[in-house]
């Protein structure tokens, strides 16, 4: 993929993904989340890995954004009234989290193969979703299954939690 | 060609979005929905190194892929039990804002 396109949807993921902090309604912040993870699985198929990349369109923006945009109808949440937050909290939020990208770009310029591009691939390397799923059955076959397990405990859990009345 | 390093500062990036967005926001649902940013960030490094270390078959080592497939299975699953809470929270209460659930403060 040429660096222009790399660019390109990365940027779209941090604009739409920093606008889901900064909107104020929720719905707006939930279709800024959708746009944010297209432009993440463009940079998985920019990765040649483009099984996650269909994983991440058909699961993130088809079901769990879905699910999402669902609750926040349901509970008719309107753009929250503004609140004072205070300004010590606010400063202090976003050194921390500046301080962690800080220290995210020292790692990062530690790592002496940052600056190496990516090996190329043979001819056709295509067939992902074949190697993927062979790994997956053959060398991750006991964590598939706890997997399986554990969907259908939240399944449970679920229902449970929306059945009972809660005090 | 962008290098490896861009997607990790890419990566980062995302990741300073999603815990800017945890520890700003008051609103459980935003607050949620930066947390799947976080996850997000962690699977593109994941799948960034992948495509890096090309092994002897000249393919992209697949175990990081298998293991964000893994990262993706458990984060729909934890957004379904998530959501599921903050539903029975909000019959409980009436109210997703954070400052106003403080039973449990010390």
């Amino acid at each position: 993929m040429p660096a222009y396109l790399f660019w390109f949807f990365a940027l779209l993921m941090l604009i739409f993904g920093a606008a889901v902090v900064i909107n104020r309604g929720p719905v707006a912040s939930a279709l800024s989340l959708v746009l944010s993870f297209l432009g993440l699985a463009a940079l998985f198929m920019s990765l040649d890995a483009f099984f996650i990349g269909i994983i991440q369109v058909l699961v993130y923006t088809g079901a769990v954004m879905v699910l999402f945009l669902f609750i926040i109808m349901l509970l008719d949440l309107r753009a929250e009234e503004r609140r004072k937050i205070k300004t010590v909290t606010f400063v202090g939020g976003l050194a921390v989290a500046l301080a962690l990208f800080v220290q995210i770009c020292l790692v990062v310029g530690q790592l002496r193969s940052a600056q190496e591009t990516f090996p190329a691939l043979p001819a056709a390397p295509g067939d992902d979703v074949h190697a993927v799923g062979l790994l997956l059955f053959n060398g991750y076959n006991l964590p598939f299954q706890i997997m399986a397990v554990l969907v259908l405990v939240a399944t449970i859990g679920v229902i449970v939690l929306s059945k009972r009345e809660l005090r | 060609m962008a290098t490896l390093g861009d997607y990790l500062i890419v990566s980062g990036l995302l990741f300073t979005i999603g815990f800017a967005g945890v520890l700003l926001r008051r609103n459980i649902i935003i607050i949620f929905m930066s947390l799947e940013l976080m996850l997000n960030a962690a699977n593109l490094s994941l799948v960034a190194f992948s495509r890096f270390r090309v092994g002897a078959d000249g393919l992209p080592n697949y175990n990081a892929q298998v293991f964000v497939f893994f990262i993706i299975t458990v984060a729909a699953a934890e957004v379904a039990v998530g959501l599921a809470i903050i539903v029975a929270l909000y019959r409980a209460r009436q109210t997703t804002h954070v400052e106003d659930i403080s039973s449990l403060k010390f």
